[in-house]
């Protein structure tokens, strides 16, 4: 790079300004330097849940229970299926209760008590998930006496909770006030113009709320281990102690076995491989994954 | 008054308050329920922790929180320990991911072309979307494989001068443990880093160009002032989520209940050894692990409600929603 | 240059009062004393783009040293973004593009190799909406660009904010407290702030887009009354939608206009009392008595 022949010579302050110029081209590395440390571990952990999970994958993985520890081969059906189900309960546990407090806060919260309850949602939303756990523990497994994959639902959907109704409250204050005065002014009431206008309109990004709400629970662990705990065989029964996959993953990961640790690669391969269909999805469907309302 | 099509007077678009009707009222029942749900549950939490931990907390008093020794056959518990753990892992993450997410926000708010600032955007955030046993079991087999390797012995032969750092790298350990945690608030520290970076008005940045400033003289003059407080604020709740990580800590950590002596040690932090534990705990062993998570608890609470009302003193005027 | 930096500090108090005898003189005649001064700047062909949107077309003229010369025209007809090409601000903006010359003391300002930085070390410029910097007290802000200048000592920080800030006619009111924010000053007072942060640099040109837009007219008056001591030290270009404003301050008036399909032409640049009195061209005319924009 020349040093061309500067017209304004600026006097004494020529050796100030190539320091100034040499400060500016750090920096601009420095930045360059944490892109690349920022984005290296992401490609690594996608390559290696590709190299390490891929030849794990087999059908039945899918379709078989897992054989007693040491011996080879088995599959992980029971996780597969008791996150599911844990899952699926969850959000039919949560999405209500969430989209109601979202509700609440938009149509009703725009005062000094929303802003309360938008407070303990901000905060519940970073509360360690383990601690979630042990509340559902006590609340629910010491009660009934046992572990069951009802209490793991519990404890996903307080997890749940919050994503989705800071979401929903975001998306409904989106929709333009006139189409809710519309609404007013045709003589509905309240709670029409909410159920009948105003969440139709903002549905598809509630949508967004809830699979995003999805993928965050398909991978939590922490707070199953003390409510559904887990489970070597396959069972529906929500009642009882149920796997799941992120569970098994901590199992295997930590175990002897060779072929657990592939089998836990599997898992990973898979559970990501979901995680990031859904997110891709939210994506195509609704651009960036920040929204900024003035 | 005009009567409208529906048979009932009309009413001008004018007020919408008070138009409660009987549908209303369960309406606003239900959805206040909702709310109040929420509420419980936080109140319920401290209290059933409380509750539970009773017996360790009448039991080991005060000392709980510093003292060392933790033995479970000699019924004698103190978090010191992990608390120690929790603190070091912590606050080195938190350092590293801030610096590396603040440049990486600046980068791509002041630097990148849109066509390459939207995928690295989405690229890093992708890192918070993979989960925290995911990130366990790649922390044992690759990174924490690197570390005992070829990471670990670098740092040794640059730092080994200074007493903490002289050890001998293993796979597990509290760098790793470091490293790991580093890697996973990262995202949530860039992005709304990068949302507040992204907020200082343009009037500001041209009033320093105007004078003959460099970028990274306006960076400094211009934008890291104004935004400051924002990226507090993005720091802390990165914090919070780095006290509160489990199950990554968990497996990359090595479990000792001895205070590390070195950056290479084994530890606990407070949320591993509770999942570490718990299994096979009974008794005041057991109070004593849900008083270690209601310590957890009030640590993140208090962490999280100052970086709230930081990041909302600086965005205020616009909101900002951010998926963590 | 060391010499002319100098001898400028030197002469600041002296230059004060020789500033206030001379106003009157000036008022006498105000196209006549910059008739024989030399070129600061000009400009040659000069074409602006946002994208493929043309801004500014082929616009050409010169600019004599410490004349006040405004730039008027309707709404949208780029005077803004021309303005902006002085101090390659445009640049900033998504997609832009400059074409031609603009020769600062003779030497092509976009020429290749050439540092926008330096540029703007040398041609200052003054926002329409005032923009102190909100972190920084209002000494800090005067003096912030000293630091690109080398400036070190706090005697001579202290003298160049003193002497900025009286230049700006904002030194009495607030001289007794420097270390209030910045932005606490009332609006016009913080325009006046930003006119001394930008003239302690010491550029050869300042300058100002429509930097009494935003204000009220008492502190527009204000302003106003400063061009004529600033322009004895430095040359002024200032883009106003405001007539009268420039018939009152300025030595010459260039009118442009997006006309026919040519976004951003140079219609009529004449001294201010021909322009005003005696419009060569029909649109200036019907600009001047009102007829649109």
């Amino acid at each position: 790079m020349t040093t061309p022949n500067q017209p304004w010579a600026l006097g004494r302050t020529e050796g100030l300004y190539l320091r100034r110029k040499a400060v500016d081209r750090i920096m601009t590395g420095a930045m360059i330097v944490a892109v690349a440390l920022a984005v290296i571990p992401l490609f690594l952990i996608l390559f290696y849940l590709l190299k390490e999970g891929i030849p794990g994958l087999s059908l039945s993985l899918f379709t078989d229970e897992p054989n007693r520890p040491g011996k080879p081969g088995g599959g992980v059906h029971n996780a597969i299926v008791g996150s599911a189900i844990m899952v699926g309960m969850a959000l039919a546990i949560g999405v209500p209760v969430a989209i109601g407090t979202g509700i609440f806060l938009s149509e009703y919260g725009q005062n000094r008590i929303g802003g309360y309850v938008r407070f303990v949602i901000e905060v519940m939303a970073g509360i360690p998930s383990i601690t979630v756990g042990l509340f559902v523990y006590g609340l629910i497994v010491l009660r009934q006496g046992h572990f069951s994959a009802i209490a793991g639902s519990v404890s996903l959907a307080i997890l749940l909770i919050p994503i989705i109704a800071r979401i929903t409250e975001e998306m409904l204050l989106l929709v333009p006030r006139s189409l809710r005065e519309a609404s007013y002014a045709l003589g509905a009431s309240r709670w029409r113009t909410v159920l009948r206008i105003v969440l139709p309109t903002a549905l598809p990004g509630i949508i967004t709320g809830v699979m995003l709400g999805l993928s965050r629970i398909a991978g939590e662990a922490a707070p199953l281990l003390f409510t559904a705990l887990g489970n070597n065989f396959y069972t529906t029964d929500v009642t009882a102690p149920m796997d799941s996959l992120p569970r098994r993953i901590y199992i295997y990961a930590t175990g002897p076995y060779d072929y657990w640790h592939e089998q836990a690669w599997a898992m990973s391969f898979i559970l990501v491989a979901v995680i990031l269909v859904i997110s891709l999805s939210v994506r195509a469907l609704f651009g960036s994954r920040v929204t900024v309302r003035q | 008054m005009a009567v409208s099509t529906f048979g009932r007077p009309a009413r001008a678009a004018g007020s919408l308050k008070n138009r409660l009707k009987p549908g209303d009222w369960t309406f606003t029942g239900l959805t206040g329920a909702a709310a109040l749900v929420v509420i419980l549950v936080i109140v319920g939490m401290f209290y059933e922790l409380t509750r539970q931990s009773w017996d360790s907390i009448t039991a080991n008093g005060w000392s709980f929180v510093w003292s060392t020794e933790w033995d479970p056959s000699k019924g004698i518990f103190g978090a010191g320990a992990f608390v120690v753990g929790t603190l070091i892992t912590s606050v080195v993450a938190l350092v590293l991911a801030t610096v590396i997410a603040v440049l990486v926000a600046l980068y791509l708010v002041e630097i990148a072309p849109g066509y390459i600032a939207r995928p690295v955007s989405y690229l890093v955030e992708l890192l918070a979307a993979i989960p925290s046993v995911v990130y366990g079991l790649w922390g044992i087999f690759v990174m924490g494989v690197f570390i005992r390797d070829h990471f670990g012995p670098v740092v040794v032969n640059h730092f080994s001068w200074i007493p903490f750092f002289d050890g001998t790298p293993l796979i597990t350990g509290l760098f790793s443990a470091c490293i790991i945690l580093t890697i996973m608030i990262l995202p949530t520290i860039m992005a709304v880093s990068r949302d507040v970076i992204a907020a200082v008005p343009r009037s500001q940045r041209e009033g320093v160009l105007a004078l003959g400033a460099t970028r990274w003289e306006m960076i400094r003059l211009s934008v890291l002032p104004y935004a400051r407080s924002g990226i507090l604020g993005a720091a802390i709740l990165g914090l919070a989520r780095a006290v509160g990580e489990t199950l990554a800590v968990t497996l990359v950590i090595g479990n000792s209940v001895k205070i590390p002596d070195n950056i290479f040690s084994p530890a606990y932090t407070m949320a591993s050894i509770i999942a570490n534990q718990f299994p096979e705990a009974t008794g005041v062993h057991k109070a004593a692990l849900i008083e270690v998570a209601l310590l957890l608890l009030l640590v993140t609470f208090m962490i999280n409600v100052v970086a709230r009302i930081l990041v909302w003193r600086v965005t205020k005027g616009q909101r900002v929603v951010v998926e963590e | 240059m060391t010499e002319v930096q100098t001898s400028r500090k030197a002469d600041t108090l002296p230059r004060l009062g020789a500033m206030m005898t001379q106003t009157a003189a000036a008022e006498a005649a105000p196209g006549a004393e910059t008739a024989d001064a030399p070129i600061a700047i000009s400009a040659r062909n000069v074409s602006a783009w946002y994208g493929a949107k043309q801004a500014v077309t082929n616009i050409s003229m010169e600019i004599r040293k410490n004349s006040v010369t405004a730039l008027i025209g309707p709404s949208g007809c780029g005077k803004s973004t021309y303005i902006r090409c002085f101090n390659r601000m445009h640049e900033f903006a998504p997609n832009a593009r400059v074409e031609g010359t603009i020769l600062l003391e003779g030497a092509d300002i976009y020429a290749h190799g050439i540092d926008p930085a330096r540029v703007r070390q040398r041609i200052g410029m003054v926002f329409q909406k005032p923009n102190p910097f909100p972190t920084m007290s209002i000494a800090e802000n005067v003096a912030a660009g000293l630091r690109f200048m080398g400036v070190r000592s706090k005697s001579e920080i202290g003298d160049r904010v003193e002497s900025s800030l009286k230049l700006a006619a904002l030194w009495d009111e607030v001289k007794d407290d420097l270390k209030k924010p910045g932005i606490a000053l009332s609006g016009g007072q913080q325009q006046r702030l930003c006119i001394a942060r930008t003239i302690a640099v010491e550029p050869e040109v300042v300058l100002m887009d429509e930097p009494c837009s935003a204000l009220d007219p008492v502190a527009t008056l204000k302003i106003e009354d400063l061009m004529r001591g600033l322009a004895e030290r430095y040359t002024i270009i200032i883009v106003t939608h405001n007539m009268q404003q420039a018939a009152r301050v300025s030595d010459s008036t260039a009118f442009m206009l997006s006309d026919e399909g040519v976004t951003g032409q140079l219609i009529e640049y004449a001294p201010t009392q021909d322009l005003f009195t005696n419009p060569k061209d029909k649109r200036t005319e019907d600009y001047i008595s009102g007829r649109f924009g």
